[in-house]
């Protein structure tokens, strides 16, 4: 007699509203702004601390600001913002640094052939990678070095110590990485090595220049350099600077791929061996492929530091992108209350996009390269 | 076996050359001799540079005569010291910014790295452009912004900005009040020390005890409770006393004041207690953002900026009443206030009863300068604060990744126990985060070491300014100084290096 009470719906169900507040901006303003009464609070005080910190910097940076083309009298008035016509007006010594302004042409053509160099050997599916890289990492340098320097082919010699500006800051990054490769490498070896020796040599070098600040390492090189050169022997003032850049260098980036060899599982090394492969095979064709891959972020990192770094040379007295920007800001021409802070604001904004920009490339190449690894 | 064997026989004869041990050994000879010779040379060369420059070899310089100056010491200096004691003064200057850059670096490191991983999209966003703007740009460039065209760029003496708590700013650097203790007033910090001593005894003991028997000692609850209405008791005092300052009508009604602070005394110790301190939350919340505010927007109407602090205070007395709501005073909370009176009491007792007198010697503007107080010089200023807002970035991103690494399932897992919020974090992931944090953490303070020789960019006289600078450009000692300065920061490495790995060892997961 149960079976008589069926209860069969005749009609459809009425189709329910989706839930309210999920979605949509008021959703997101309650969900990532004002979750909790102590987010709200916080959200306020975030709120405010903008309110206070933006009008004055946007108004220091355009809405006061001398544009490009306006006069110092505008720039000494009271009031003003960035003098963007002073950076205007010096760009070319920021650039060249005091590199004859009738020899412009040579940078340009370092920077445009580096970078027509540098785009494809970044992006993956870009083919030639071989060439590619023999032309950026081997070729490219000594082109450089002769163009820049000159004495050949009827080019007027100029003396490294008319080099500046970003000519000079990129000059230091691209030797310091392109030589701190294989040295970062041998040194890396050297310390996963098992012959006692050689391991300790190894250890010792990377724990001495990773232990020292930079700036005594640059001391070390313009003040002790000359001294160990055979008497009467000079050393060019760049040329110790970038000695002292690649050894530090070197030492912190041995320690990454060190990272990229401790990496690897076992079966890598006792793989190669059993195919019969001798130590060095086994390295070039094997190990230093794959441990190399897992680090390239932290390699780029280290790149990013160097970078950075490159800076302090102007502490030795080198005419870096800073040491430009520094020595242009007791410019009389220019002078006026603001001259000092645009020019720093200029330096950092150039180094903040190199920076940056080798940053998110790291980001993007360790998601590329995560793929990879998923199971 | 016997096919063994016949294996073993047959091996083929190789060349001793390709025997990887004698190779490994001939390896080894070969770079050992070639880095031997390396040094000869290197060392021949130096010797015939030195002699042709006329100059001898040895540490004896250390003991002469530096007759130079030095802008800021710690200890009395005069152009008649000595090499070595240059050598300290530069020492304990690199030493003196390291402490206050770390101190400073870490407090504004953790907090940035938490603000990044806030639900909250504004300060998470805040925090993040923070974050990749500082740590793209050369500490250099940025220790010339603040010392060039920040600090250098700060009005003349006679126009110094103001400060709370006595403090100015000016071209010359940063002036602070000196504190003057008198004789007896050691008797106070005795006290501090021992009072300290006594409270962690007192908690190590209540947690053991309770440990034991699943309650603290009654003595101790009862202690507690009557600390809490103390507590209790002085900060509403307090907080209602800065109260004043913003409300007229309470300005003139100190008995007022004293009432309500008893009365929300004796409420800490009744069920109403949550709304005691929700009270005393929202008149400590409201002084403090109405001061920030009207130090921020000046030109603003002062009661507009009240109106808006009212807001965010009521805003955060509500947000204490929601936090406290359901914890009734039980007999498990651990004895904090009970704590922080012994530490804080005692000295304040001895204060009174020795009638020790701590004065502050207050820096006043004379005719040319500012006469007392201590006067930090600029450089001294800049390089603290530009180390601060570079490591910090750093130490953010060590924070965030220490708490991201921590796996969510520990989080739901202390959930699931029934741990409170507060004892989740203090018990579950901290500890777990710690772990992550603390090694790079180390790292991150070496680094701020080394990078405050910087200073020597902008003039600050620490040791690599005073001794590979000017003592080496004095003495021309190039291999002694660079070998001291060198031996200093390995020193430091070395120190760190073996902190880390006892660190490693304690806190080092067990794995099956």
């Amino acid at each position: 007699m149960a079976m008589d009470h069926v209860f069969i719906r005749q009609e459809m169900v009425e189709a329910r509203q989706p839930p309210r507040g999920t979605d949509g901006p008021i959703a997101w303003l309650r969900r990532s702004l004002f979750a909790s009464p102590s987010d709200a609070l916080l959200t306020i005080l975030g709120l405010l601390f903008l309110l206070w910190a933006i009008p004055p910097i946007y108004n220091f940076l355009i809405g006061h600001a001398v544009m490009p083309g306006g006069t110092v009298e505008e720039c000494r008035a009271e009031g003003a913002g960035a003098c963007w016509a002073y950076i205007y007006a010096r760009f070319n010594f920021f650039i060249y640094g005091f590199y004859p302004i009738d020899q412009y042409w040579r940078p340009n053509i370092v920077f445009i052939m580096g970078a027509a160099l540098i785009i494809p050997l970044l992006i993956p599916s870009a083919p030639f990678k071989r060439i590619n890289a023999l032309l950026f990492f081997v070729v490219f340098p000594v082109v450089t070095f002769y163009l820049l320097n000159g004495g050949v082919f009827g080019m007027r010699h100029v003396p490294t110590e008319q080099w500046g500006g970003l000519l000079v800051t990129l000059i230091i990054s691209l030797v310091g990485i392109i030589c701190s490769i294989p040295i970062g490498i041998l040194l890396a070896l050297g310390r996963q090595s098992k012959l006692p020796i050689i391991k300790t040599l190894s250890v010792m070098f990377i724990e001495l220049w990773r232990a020292v600040p930079l700036i005594t390492v640059l001391f070390m090189a313009s003040i002790m350099l000359p001294l160990f050169m055979p008497t009467g022997t000079t050393v060019d003032k760049l040329l110790r600077a970038l000695v002292g850049v690649t050894l530090f260098s070197s030492a912190y980036l041995a320690e990454t791929v060190r990272g990229g060899l401790q990496a690897l599982p076992r079966g890598q090394y006792e793989a190669g061996a059993s195919l019969g492969l001798g130590y060095w095979k086994r390295t070039y064709f094997i190990i230093l492929p794959q441990a190399l891959k897992h680090v390239i972020p932290g390699i780029v990192n280290n790149f990013i530091a160097l970078f950075k770094d490159t800076s302090l040379v102007s502490i030795v007295g080198i005419f870096d992108l800073l040491n430009t920007v520094q020595s242009a800001s007791s410019d009389i021409n220019w002078s006026s209350p603001t001259q000092a802070v645009t020019g720093y604001v200029f330096a950092a904004a150039v180094f903040w996009i190199f920076c940056f920009a080798m940053s998110r490339y790291s980001l993007w190449m360790e998601r590329r390269l995560d793929t990879g690894h998923k199971r | 076996m016997a096919v063994q064997d016949n294996i073993g026989s047959s091996a083929p004869r190789t060349s001793l050359l390709n025997d990887p041990v004698v190779r490994g050994i001939l390896y080894q000879i070969i770079v050992g001799g070639l880095v031997v010779a390396f040094f000869y040379w290197i060392i021949v060369n130096t010797a015939q540079n030195l002699a042709a420059q006329n100059k001898t070899t040895g540490f004896d310089f250390l003991f002469r005569t530096a007759g130079f100056d030095i802008s800021f010491t710690l200890f009395p200096w005069s152009r008649t010291s000595f090499y070595w004691q240059a050598f300290l003064a530069g020492l304990l200057n690199t030493l003196l910014v390291a402490v206050i850059g770390i101190f400073f670096a870490t407090l504004l490191g953790f907090a940035l790295g938490i603000a990044r991983l806030s639900s909250n999209w504004l300060i998470a966003r805040v925090a993040t452009v923070y974050i990749e703007t500082i740590r793209n740009i050369p500490l250099l460039l940025q220790l010339f912004f603040w010392y060039f065209a920040v600090l250098k760029a700060m009005p003349a003496v006679r126009a110094s900005f103001e400060l709370p708590l006595e403090i100015f700013i000016n071209q010359r650097g940063l002036m602070v009040p000196r504190p003057m203790p008198d004789a007896e007033f050691t008797w106070v910090l005795v006290a501090i020390v021992l009072s300290l001593i006594a409270a962690i005894a007192v908690g190590i003991w209540a947690t053991r005890v309770r440990t034991a028997t699943g309650r603290y000692p009654p003595r101790v609850v009862q202690a507690a409770k009557i600390a809490d209405a103390v507590v209790s008791f002085l900060v509403a005092a307090l907080a209602f006393s800065l109260l004043a300052q913003y409300v007229p009508a309470l300005a003139n009604a100190s008995p007022l004041i004293w009432a309500a602070a008893v009365i929300v005394a004796a409420a800490s110790l009744s069920r109403f207690a949550p709304y005691a301190r929700a009270i005393v939350a929202f008149a400590l919340t409201f002084v403090i953002l109405a001061t920030l505010l009207r130090a921020m927007f000046p030109v603003w109407h002062t009661a507009a900026i009240d109106i808006g602090a009212a807001i965010a205070g009521v805003v955060m007395g509500w947000i204490l009443l929601e936090g406290t709501r359901n914890r009734p005073p039980s007999e498990g909370r651990f004895p904090i206030a009970l704590l922080i009176l012994i530490a804080a009491g005692i000295p304040a007792l001895v204060y009174i009863v020795t009638g020790a007198q701590l004065a502050f010697e207050v820096p006043v503007l004379e005719r040319f300068n500012f006469k007392g107080g201590v006067q930090l010089p600029p450089e001294l200023v800049a390089l603290v604060f530009g180390l601060t807002v570079y490591t910090a970035a750093f130490i953010a991103e060590n924070v965030r990744g220490g708490i991201r690494s921590v796996n969510k399932g520990q989080t739901e897992a202390a959930q699931s126990l029934g741990l409170k919020e507060g004892d989740r974090l203090r018990l579950v992931i901290v500890p777990q985060a710690m772990r992550v944090i603390v090694p790079p953490l180390t790292s991150q303070y070496l680094n701020l070491t080394k990078n405050s020789s910087l200073g020597a960019a902008i003039g600050y006289p620490e040791l690599v300014n005073v001794f590979t600078g000017t003592t080496l450009n004095q003495t021309g000692k190039a291999i002694e100084v660079i070998a001291l300065t060198m031996a200093v920061y390995l020193t430091f490495s070395l120190l760190t290096s073996a902190f880390m790995n006892w660190y490693n060892g304690r806190v080092a997961m067990v794995e099956r």
